[in-house]
């Protein structure tokens, strides 16, 4: 809001020419982490939009397949679920000083991520030797590349994830690391957000449906 | 004074090279007319505003070049300036944008007495497809290609048997009579390009691409591909020919159809085959 | 963006970084090859973009000479040709201007004129550079690899693109898409660096509306590709799978040459989508900054302030916005639902507004000024013809119907190489003189530079004004030869004999330039302090060439707009950003 009301302003008006007034340097230097975290959510949402939307126009044709749903996918769903969890746990201990339940809750949040990304690449496994598998299926095809992407994405965070980690096991306080757990937890948030869509309106069987109900078409 | 008759230049010659231009648009061979019309209406509104824009930029580089003794103005905003300039505008813009989509409307709504043809391009050719004397022309699909069946026109689709099929030879059209055309390709995109006719769509493999239009004066012309399709692109060509009526039936008439060249092909095997076996 | 500008008029927050926060270079290495200043940034970006521009430059007069004189150059083959054309356009518009203005000016002028000492993420900045490196480096490769560089057209469309009768196919498509991908991952980091510099960096005092248009044209843009890439993106993985993995996203059941491919099931169009959802955006990326950076060289140097900088403000903002619902613009004849054209030509023509406004601020700042024809103020001036000329031709093609008859011409080629080719160009040389100054401490030579402006100008209009009316005539583009028509008059191949010349002529005035560049280094007259006058920050710096830093002890506290030239009751006819009121000038000098 302020940021459209400063536009109006008239920058030439002679009462305008103090230094004071209209300030905007004194913002404590953790929140240029968090500007630029939001910026890449924003840049990250429109390229998983950018996927629905493509697949969601290759669903439109009418040889559309839809691809097999591996039942390890709900338990994936359940495993970043939980880790998302825990990291709001960590967020939640470190902003009222429990350095113990920061590192139960990053722990767990590790722990939980990594049996999401070893239960993604079995499940591409499965697929891959599975009898359904067949590289000109769109509907493979698109399976493939969004879940490559949105692990690609966890991996990243991962690395978030360690650089925390280090500073907490080796003594950091909590004031030390409440803002970047903060964004840590932002970042897998939107992850898990990206996900539950991705696997609502990508992987339940009868997906086409599914998108055509929320278009109004059916 | 220098830069500002220069830029007095810039704008007169451009003007004068528009009139005295010996390229323009070809004769119009179709009944797009409104296109050319709406063309000419665009290029007197923009030409006003760029010829007036450029002298009123001479003007201030020769009235107001730099000088020890003169200050320039100081005028942060006028709002009364800006938005007259504002409304001007989108009454200019307005004003063509108008009647550009109404002809567009009339571009996309086929009239219903337009017969339809069809167009199949490949990698570096141009094929036809007339419907027969059923007035309908048969399915067809890329996956039915075969080689004796290069268009991939549906074999069990009964209306498709007497289409007329013209492979890589003119395409023939009758003078006043509006057609449809259907587009297709059976490898990249591809587009239909006739300059005189106005027209143009791209041709996607995979879809069926339309435009209608009805041509107005009989004569040979051009057809080019306008779609980046490979390194034969610029050699894509072929030409159609606008008959009177009754040029067109002669012509017609001589035509093979399509269940005609299946037969021939299939003799061409046989015969091949009977030779080979002696 | 909620946070910005709430703190109380009273809070004096200490005008200083801490120190630590400052990098601080310790070998050669670290301070001129794998540097975190964004100077050195932005200018290892400059030079790199520059050298790639240069092969770019070479590719166009190959394009030239066979369009010129057909059938007289045998090493011109019409596969080399489409690759030429193909590596000539992608470099122009993403290796050369995007990483330009963005990464060049983008990094060199953003931390100084927001009075910033550094970008926020000065190692994330250099990793931006070095993978923008690496993308030129995998571009230049498809050239030495089998079946060399893709000549698929820069738009890359699938199927034409991944198949046997396009030259590349086997190695350069893929290390054309990989160089993209690359690129744009690079370019997210650089581009999250100027947005959050932008909105959290800046000294006292300098609220939004007291930053240069300069900084709002490269902020805008920024945010326009940093939203419009990621499209980019997506389609080149999904084309990249498509040839590699053999997988149908963009790929329907094809014949070719007599056989069945086992693709099946893919669209085509949905490619085309994608790469206009970004490529749309694109101009822009390229043309805001140009609008920023023009705005306040025709401010600086005709000695007056920016007519309607409000309006400039919101006409950026506004054109941005829009520029993301214009899209199949592009694609009008591709197929596509003809009832888009009605969206589409409606919205299109609607940018067409806050784009003339800023056309007719900048006329109205000439309006009543003191205008100094210096070699910055010829190019703003060459600039403004450039792009007004290549707009107008704009709304011939938005206009859906128009289009239909002009699209896939020599029309089009016109238009989008004079509203984003020549005119862009036009401001980064101008930009150039009017920086070079404070880059390296002295002024380019006068006498090369207007050789230089006259040549440029002159020449690109008579490249690209006659070529429109080649485009009416029906003369398709990306044609390797016309051949044999009946539609197309003797004269007209004059006209394109005419064009090569005076395109080598054009490319001969750049040499002249690059020297330029070279020789003033040393030899140039060394400049004085803020040789042009001029009210933004960074020529307020305490030396010239800004050191490391950029500030010296102390940030700059900023009081007022950079547009107060020429203010009535002031002796200078100019005040700069920090000077508090009731100072003078003076102390700048």
């Amino acid at each position: 809001m302020s940021f459209f009301s400063e536009l109006t302003a008239k920058p030439w008006l002679p009462e305008q020419a103090t230094a004071g007034g209209l300030n905007v340097r004194a913002l404590p230097p953790m929140n240029v982490g968090r500007t630029a975290l939001k910026f890449f959510l924003g840049v990250a949402s429109v390229l998983f939009f950018m996927l629905i939307v493509a697949y969601a126009g290759r669903m439109a044709f009418e040889d559309w397949r839809p691809g097999p749903t591996p039942w390890l996918l709900w338990q994936n769903t359940i495993m970043l679920i939980l880790s998302s969890m825990a990291l709001q746990w960590a967020h939640y201990s470190a902003t009222s000083g429990d350095i113990n339940g920061v590192r139960v809750g990053l722990f767990a949040a590790g722990a939980f991520t990594f049996g999401f990304l070893t239960g993604q690449v079995i499940a591409w496994q499965q697929l891959g030797t599975s009898g359904y598998f067949e590289a000109t299926n769109p509907a493979i095809a698109f399976f493939y590349m969004i879940t490559g992407l949105h692990v690609l994405h966890l991996a990243g965070g991962v690395v978030g994830w360690t650089a925390i980690s280090s500073k907490v096991w080796s003594g950091a306080r909590t004031a030390e690391v409440r803002e970047s757990i903060a964004l840590c937890t932002i970042y897998w948030h939107f992850l898990l957000v990206v996900w539950l869509v991705l696997f609502a309106l990508l992987f339940s069987s009868d997906n086409l449906d599914v998108l055509l109900a929320i278009c109004g078409i059916k | 004074m220098f830069v500002a008759i220069i830029l007095i230049l810039v704008a007169v010659g451009s003007v004068l090279f528009h009139l005295w231009s010996p390229w323009w648009s070809t004769p119009i061979a179709s009944n797009w007319g409104y296109i050319d019309d709406t063309i000419d209406l665009t290029f007197w509104i923009t030409g006003v505003v760029y010829i007036l824009i450029l002298f009123f930029m001479a003007y201030c580089v020769w009235k107001f070049q730099y000088r020890e003794d003169r200050r320039a103005d100081y005028e942060p905003e006028n709002n009364k300036l800006e938005w007259g300039l504002t409304i001007l505008t989108t009454l200019g813009v307005a004003g063509m944008l108008a009647p550009g989509l109404i002809v567009w409307n009339d571009f996309i709504t086929v009239p219903k007495e337009a017969t339809a043809f069809e167009v199949v391009g490949q990698q570096w050719a141009w094929n036809y497809r007339l419907p027969g004397k059923d007035g309908k022309l048969g399915t067809a699909a890329t996956q039915n290609i075969t080689d004796e069946n290069p268009l991939g026109i549906n074999p069990n689709d009964p209306s498709g048997q007497d289409d007329v099929l013209i492979q890589s030879e003119d395409l023939h059209l009758e003078v006043g009579k509006p057609v449809k055309v259907l587009m297709r390709s059976i490898d990249v995109l591809h587009d239909f390009y006739v300059p005189q006719f106005r027209a143009k769509m791209d041709m996607v493999p995979g879809t069926i691409t339309y435009f209608w239009m009805t041509p107005t004066r009989t004569g040979t012309f051009d057809v080019l591909c306008a779609e980046l399709c490979g390194v034969a692109h610029h050699a894509m060509r072929s030409k159609v020919v606008v008959d009177n009526a009754s040029d067109y039936q002669t012509w017609l008439a001589e035509q093979e159809t399509f269940a005609q060249s299946i037969a021939e092909a299939r003799n061409k095997t046989k015969t091949i085959k009977t030779l080979a076996s002696k | 963006m909620a946070d910005i500008g709430h703190d109380a008029a009273d809070y004096a927050p200490p005008a200083e970084l801490e120190e630590v926060d400052l990098y601080h270079a310790k070998s050669w290495i670290t301070k001129y090859v794998f540097s975190q200043d964004a100077k050195v940034i932005g200018i290892q970006y400059a030079l790199t973009a520059t050298a790639i521009g240069l092969v770019a430059l070479v590719l166009s007069w190959l394009i030239r000479l066979q369009l010129g004189f057909p059938d007289t150059f045998n090493f011109i083959d019409a596969a080399g040709y489409y690759q030429f054309v193909t590596m000539h356009g992608m470099i122009m518009v993403v290796y050369l201007l995007t990483a330009l203005f963005l990464g060049g000016f983008g990094n060199y002028l953003i931390p100084l004129m927001v009075g910033a000492r550094d970008m926020v993420f000065p190692y994330v900045n250099m990793l931006s550079f070095w993978i923008y490196f690496l993308a030129v480096l995998v571009l230049v490769s498809s050239w030495f690899l089998p079946g060399g560089p893709t000549g698929a057209g820069w738009t890359l469309y699938p199927p034409q693109a991944i198949m046997q009768g396009t030259p590349g196919r086997e190695w350069g498509i893929i290390m054309m898409l990989l160089s993209l991908a690359l690129f744009i991952i690079g370019f997210t980091m650089g581009g999250l660096n100027y947005v959050v510099t932008i909105l959290q960096a800046r000294t006292r005092g300098m609220t939004l509306m007291r930053m240069p248009l300069t900084v709002w044209g490269i902020f805008v843009a920024t945010i326009l590709a940093l939203l419009a890439f990621p499209a980019l993106f997506v389609g080149a993985i999904m084309m990249l799978l498509d040839r590699v993995l053999g997988t149908s996203f963009f790929m329907p059941h094809i014949v070719e040459l007599g056989e069945h491919l086992k693709y099946g099931g893919g669209s085509p169009i949905l490619f085309q989508h994608l790469f206009w959802f970004f490529g749309h955006p694109e101009v822009y990326i390229v043309a805001l900054p140009a609008f920023g950076i023009v705005s306040d060289l025709i401010s600086t140097h005709a000695r007056k302030n920016v007519f309607g900088y409000r309006m400039m403000v919101w006409a950026l903002v506004a054109i941005g916005g829009l520029s993301f619902i214009v899209w199949a613009h592009h694609m009008y004849v591709s197929g596509m639902n003809p009832y888009f054209g009605f969206f589409f030509a409606t919205t299109t023509l609607i940018i067409a507004i806050p784009t003339a406004l800023k056309v007719y601020n900048w006329v109205l700042t000439l309006w009543k000024g003191n205008i100094r024809l210096t070699l910055p103020m010829l190019f703003s001036l060459g600039f403004i013809v450039t792009f007004v000329n290549g707009g107008i031709t704009g709304l011939f093609l938005g206009n859906v119907v128009v289009d239909v008859p002009l699209s896939d011409t020599l029309f089009v080629v016109a238009h989008f190489h004079m509203v984003m080719g020549v005119a862009p160009i036009m401001v980064i040389f101008g930009a150039i003189y009017h920086w070079y100054p404070l880059m390296t401490g002295r002024m380019l030579h006068e006498g090369m530079g207007k050789f230089h402006f006259w040549i440029t100008f002159l020449g690109a209009y008579l490249i690209y004004f006659p070529m429109h009316y080649l485009g009416f005539l029906g003369m398709p583009r990306r044609y390797f030869e016309m051949g044999e028509t009946s539609f197309v008059p003797e004269s007209a191949a004059t006209l394109n004999e005419f064009i090569t010349v005076t395109a080598l002529i054009v490319g001969f005035a750049q040499m002249v330039f690059l020297f330029n560049l070279y020789w003033s280094r040393r030899n140039g007259i060394v400049a004085e302090k803020n040789p042009w006058h001029a009210n933004s920050l960074e020529w307020q710096t305490p030396e010239m060439p800004p050191g490391h830093g950029n500030f010296g002890k102390e940030l700059p506290v900023v009081y007022r707009w950079p547009y107060d030239y020429s203010v009535p009751g002031v002796e200078a006819d100019f005040i700069p950003q920090n000077v508090p009121a009731g100072g003078t000038a003076t102390g700048a000098e």
